[in-house]
């Protein structure tokens, strides 16, 4: 890693180093590979599905971190992520290659089923279809929608220009209102010959539920499908359940995504690359120094920056704060879901307080921080704040935890509701490529934080929590045992925290990113949060993709919730912690 | 173990514990619950008790970085004895020196693009480092805090008054170029450590330039 370079300990790496990958898959399929370089291996179309089951079975490459695409000129490439869980290290990477006309690419979902979703946004978003999915429709836009909006040839409503910054706003910028500017004259453009009336959105359609009778009854019923949302005070969002019951018991969920899509990536590629900073900030607006710090060590390894040891001490104390009152307003909102209002919320929510107003001290925002940047964060930490965030993580903090876990954890009515709820096995939570605290509760070991050290992560003492029965107690236990072990890492960053720049080099407005792929990853409180960036040498990123953890995370929702009753499904999502910020993009 | 408090009583033994709480600070500030002096007391990380602040009657101060929809800074005209003359007309100090040289820095970083500019041209047409026109669309604006981040001139800066809510979008919410210019006595005000930063960097500067000649 550029940034700062991992330990001599953690680099024997090279059993995910794609040369030596490429070779072993050559031996075993001679004529799979079209290249192979530090880049990734190009694959064949055709051998795609079986190069892909010999890397999970043989290969022990069992988790999919990330689907994507690219728009070249000539033709689209697919990109895949793989990793091994237990031996972690930087993903290796797969790519596929498709026709500009009609581009078909077999599915991974056969091999990783945490392919559903993404290729389902891969197929949206770019119009790439993948032979063999289950089920492959829309799923961000509308049925009825035309055109692929992640194409570069796709003009959105408000279009401008191709890139920002837009000529017109210096040196003659006569203001504009931007609803004139808009040439659809409406939010929606409708495909040619539209017909309002006769469209019939697949509505009625329900995804094809594999699993055999749930009920063993003898009178003769019906399934019933029953929307939960997208206004609902429980979805955590604009978030659509499309729910199939047999009696209360739940046969399969589809959640129906999108209602608050903006194409965030679209967006992005837009913008300059110091311009997307802010706009991550509203990804997962819980957590937006987590997905700040994300964002640039992606850039930052691009650069090949290096960053001043107080920031990177900075940037570590804002995340963990992070996480730690986002674990804190989760167990509150799980218990909403339970059915406690808002008691343990509150108090949860009140200690989140004090620690927005001391990002609001720093970065001048309590949510959408924007503090850090290329090589370093925006400024130094105000007055006070270090000891203002000593005396949270060394005594209020603890007191707060042990508080939340005397009174939370063991109450009966808690237990009852959770305890065996929304299983899902290692095997699942690993193969549906969940992540963060949804993986870790089913016993999956994995962090980014240790599977590939980031920042100074590998620096610090602290443990990765694992739960045992991947259930939702387990996933609230996650929560309060995470947060120790941020309070673990604060303490010893708060520590030894030395004085110093925070930034390397001069601030510049004008980033020069050579040109390149990567992808950059942190460990958000949801989970693994990634930025797959393509490069192309100009100011404005060619390819930006985000692997959403609350989004790849609702894959398995289905899998969980099987088999359950219909009120159990609320605090099932509820332990997933979506936040639809991030899931819709 | 013999005996089980029930989980119950243990929530509420916490509930009640906060209720006897939240009379803490009446107690301690009585008839003075909402000075600024009381309300950062329970406002701050050491605090406990009652954490509510009754909006709009009381109002936190936001602190010195916060930021919010930026505006122009100019530096206001002085009398003799170095005080800023009030301009009659607007009621506010008269403008003596506008900061901003046009150099469109603010246009170009700014990410949503809400910021339009356009130069001052000398008679012969050519480009003159002065604005005749600046608009700042602030429903656009995310408030990002770039523009004063990236201004070489110190001439755009983050405002803190937050209170903008209004009737219709398209006129008021479209500032220009006079409502954007505010007086550096105000950016003074609710920005002090900035100021005596720039301050202090301008005399460096200076000093380092007289040494070298
Ligand atoms: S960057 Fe500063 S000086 Fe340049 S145009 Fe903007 S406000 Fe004016
Ligand atoms: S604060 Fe950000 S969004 Fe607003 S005008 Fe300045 S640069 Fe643009």
């Amino acid at each position: 890693m550029a940034v700062n370079a991992p330990p001599a300990e953690t680099k024997p790496l090279s059993a995910n180093d794609p040369q030596t990958i490429a070779e072993q898959i050559k031996t075993k399929f001679p004529d799979a590979l079209e290249s192979a370089s530090a880049q990734g291996i190009v694959i064949k179309r055709d051998h795609l599905l079986e190069v892909a089951r010999h890397l999970r079975e043989s290969l022990t490459f069992d988790y999919l971190n990330n689907v994507t695409s690219v728009d070249f000129p000539d033709r689209f490439e697919v990109v895949y992520h793989v990793s091994s869980i237990d031996r972690g290290g930087a993903p290796l990477t797969l790519k596929v290659n498709a026709a500009r006309e009609n581009p078909v690419v077999p599915s991974l979902v056969p091999v990783y089923r945490g392919a559903d979703f993404q290729e389902r946004e891969v197929y949206d978003m770019m119009g790439i279809r993948f032979d063999g999915h289950p089920y492959l429709r829309r799923i961000l836009m509308w049925d009825g929608f035309e055109g692929y909006p992640l194409r570069k040839d796709y003009h959105e409503p408000y279009f401008e220009d191709e890139k920002k910054p837009f000529g017109t706003r210096w040196d003659q910028g006569h203001h504009v209102i931007a609803e004139d500017r808009n040439p659809w004259h409406d939010n929606v453009q409708y495909p040619a010959n539209f017909d309002a009336v006769a469209f019939k959105a697949q509505i009625d359609t329900v995804r094809e539920q594999t699993l055999p009778d749930v009920s063993p009854t003898r009178l003769k019923t019906e399934k019933m499908i029953l929307n939960i949302g997208p206004q609902h005070p429980s979805t955590h969002g604009v978030l659509r359940l499309k729910t199939t019951l047999d009696g209360e018991t739940i046969v399969g969920v589809e959640p129906v995504l999108g209602y608050l899509h903006r194409n965030h990536e679209k967006i992005g590629e837009r913008n300059t690359y110091l311009g997307n900073i802010p706009f991550t900030d509203r990804l997962d607006y819980f957590t937006s120094m987590n997905n700040n710090h994300a964002y640039v060590i992606g850039v930052e390894k691009l650069m090949g920056l290096r960053v001043p040891e107080r920031a990177e001490y900075i940037r570590v104390i804002m995340a963990e704060l992070t996480r730690v009152i986002s674990h804190m307003a989760l167990m509150g909102f799980m218990y909403n879901d339970l059915g406690a209002f808002y008691t343990p919320l509150i108090y949860a929510l009140e200690e989140r307080e004090l620690v927005l107003d001391m990002f609001e001290a720093a970065s001048g925002s309590r949510m959408m921080c924007n503090y850090m940047r290329f090589g370093g964060v925006a400024r130094d930490l105000p007055d006070g704040f270090l000891d203002k965030a000593k005396h949270l993580v060394e005594e209020r903090f603890p007191r707060v935890l042990d508080e939340l876990e005397t009174y939370l954890t063991g109450n009966e009515i808690f237990l009852a509701r959770t305890k065996g709820v929304g299983v899902i096995s290692r095997e699942d939570a690993i193969n549906y490529s969940t992540a963060g605290p949804v993986l870790r509760g089913s016993g999956a070991k994995y962090d980014v934080r240790r599977a590939e050290p980031y920042s100074i992560y590998d620096r610090f003492d602290f443990d990765i929590p694992v739960g045992t029965a991947g259930d939702v107690r387990d996933r609230f236990l996650m929560r309060l045992w995470e947060a120790r072990q941020s309070l673990r890492i604060l303490k010893q960053a708060l520590k030894d925290i030395p004085a110093g720049e925070i930034m390397t080099g001069k601030k510049n407005y004008q980033i020069r990113v050579p040109k390149g792929e990567v992808y950059g990853r942190g460990e958000n409180p949801k989970g693994e949060l990634g930025f797959y960036i393509v490069s192309d040498g100009t100011p404005n990123p060619y390819r930006y993709h985000i692997r959403a953890p609350s989004f790849i995370n609702l894959t398995a929702l289905d899998r969980m919730s099987k088999g359950y009753k219909v009120a159990d499904l609320i605090i099932i999502l509820g332990s997933h912690d979506v936040v639809m910020g991030e899931v819709d993009r | 173990m013999a005996f089980k408090i029930p989980g119950v009583l243990v929530g509420m033994g916490i509930t009640l514990n906060r209720v006897i709480k939240t009379f803490q600070g009446d107690f301690k500030h009585f008839g003075r619950r909402y000075d600024q002096k009381a309300l950062d007391e329970r406002q701050s990380v050491y605090g406990s008790g009652i954490f509510t602040v009754q909006y709009p009657e009381e109002k936190l101060k936001p602190p010195e970085n916060f930021r919010f929809i930026p505006f122009l800074v100019y530096d206001p005209k002085l009398d003799e004895s170095g005080k800023p003359v009030i301009d009659a007309a607007t009621g506010k100090e008269a403008i003596g020196y506008e900061r901003c040289t046009s150099c469109g820095i603010c246009a170009k970083v700014c990410p949503p693009q809400c910021i339009w500019i356009v130069r001052a041209t000398t008679p012969e047409g050519k480009p003159k480092p002065e604005c005749t026109e600046f608009y700042i669309d602030i429903d656009v604006c995310m408030n990002c805090g770039y523009c004063a981040e990236y201004c070489p001139f110190d001439a755009i800066k983050m405002d803190h008054d937050y209170e903008l809510a209004n009737y219709e979008r398209h006129v008021s919410h479209i500032y220009d170029i006079n409502t954007l210019m505010k007086s550096s006595t105000y950016h003074a005000q609710i920005h002090p450590l900035d100021v005596a930063r720039e301050k202090a960097d301008k005399e460096a500067k200076e000093a380092a330039k007289a040494k070298k000649a």
